[in-house]
């Protein structure tokens, strides 16, 4: 359970950031692993690729698109915080984060699908 | 149970551990959460330790987690707290705590003077008094923060103090941030010095919290930030 100090937007955004960076960070040496299958095992690779047909996986991909989309609007938000003259609007910086977010990864499922 | 009855926790113990213990409180009209303390303290047991002082929410002595959530207690009615018909009363996290309701806010201070908190004079008090703008931006800056009563509920909401003792904090941070902008300050730098090390401003994740629950609606996120970009300014200047 969220502790209830805890229980506000900017803090649930803080969450999200840092949920969705340990993601990539786990996701991104699969992705790389993957990657390097096209120089040493091209075979492999595309029996993986093929992989991307099950909707599950789309389902994961979209998941994927939206971490990424939501840290980056997300750490869009922080350096902004952080460098530029102080807004007083974070809290719908930060909804606009997850809206954006949504859009791109929505569009991509849509795409996707 | 009577609707003019109020279930009570009360957290009892010492920095060695304890546990809630529940007392039944009569409700009563305008009735703060330091109002019911007093009570179980006046009327059920006499050994509860807690601390006030002013009650008209000036002197920042009666912090408490109320339902999980920072406050100051004598300012905080009852019935907007309520759930259902309970309140817990805890101490204040992320400070050591005496006895029952009451912490040592020792390391709370301590980090204001960590942080550069005290006044640098810039004249002697032969000199004539400097005269500062009200409405220059440094002074309309400045001014948003003086209004802080030390009461150490954002040092209580903040994570990141839980997280890094060595963190100075919101309150601490505010304060530097405050006396920055000050004309009547004469070491800027020493402020930055102080406020850019380790547990300084950068340790901050904006997390929001001290801002949130602030009885005086300061804004020590924004300071914090302002910090954050005055250090960050430094550091390219003096790296010319």
């Amino acid at each position: 359970m969220i502790r209830p100090h805890r229980s506000h937007p900017l803090w649930f955004a803080f969450a999200l950031h840092r949920v969705s960076g340990l993601g990539l960070a786990l996701f991104l040496p699969a992705h790389f692993y993957l990657l390097s299958l096209a120089l040493t095992d091209p075979v492999s690779l595309d029996s993986y690729l093929a992989l991307a047909e099950n909707p599950l996986v789309k389902v994961a991909e979209f998941g994927l698109v939206f971490l990424l989309a939501v840290h980056f609007f997300g750490g869009l938000r922080l350096m902004a915080l952080e460098w530029l003259p102080w807004s007083g609007r974070q809290k719908s910086l930060a909804a606009g984060a997850v809206a954006a977010a949504f859009f791109v990864s929505g569009t991509f499922f849509l795409q996707a699908v | 149970m009577g609707r003019d009855e109020l279930d009570v926790s009360i957290w009892r113990g010492d920095a060695n551990g304890g546990r809630f213990e529940d007392f039944k409180v009569p409700a009563q009209d305008s009735q703060t959460v330091l109002d019911v303390v007093s009570w179980v303290q006046q009327n059920e047991d006499p050994t509860l330790s807690y601390r006030y002082a002013c009650r008209v929410g000036m002197c920042g002595s009666c912090a408490m987690m109320v339902n999980g959530v920072p406050r100051w207690t004598c300012r905080t009615h009852v019935k907007k707290v309520l759930d259902g018909q309970k309140v817990t009363v805890a101490p204040l996290r992320n400070l050591p705590v005496i006895k029952d309701l009451a912490t040592d806010m020792d390391p709370f201070f301590d980090k204001w003077v960590k942080a550069a908190g005290v006044h640098h004079p810039s004249k002697t008090r032969d000199d004539p008094i400097e005269a500062v703008n009200p409405a220059s931006p440094a002074r309309v800056e400045a001014d948003t923060g003086i209004e802080c009563i030390n009461c150490s509920v954002c040092y209580a909401a903040c994570d990141t103090v839980t997280g890094n003792a060595d963190y100075l904090g919101p309150a601490a941070l505010q304060r530097a941030w405050t006396l920055y902008n000050d004309a009547k300050d004469a070491d800027q730098q020493t402020i930055l010095d102080a406020v850019s090390g380790n547990g300084g401003c950068h340790n901050c994740h904006s997390q929001g919290s001290c801002t949130l629950y602030c009885p005086n609606e300061l804004n020590p996120m924004k300071a914090i930030a302002g910090l954050k970009r005055a250090t960050a300014a430094s550091f390219f200047k003096r790296r010319k």
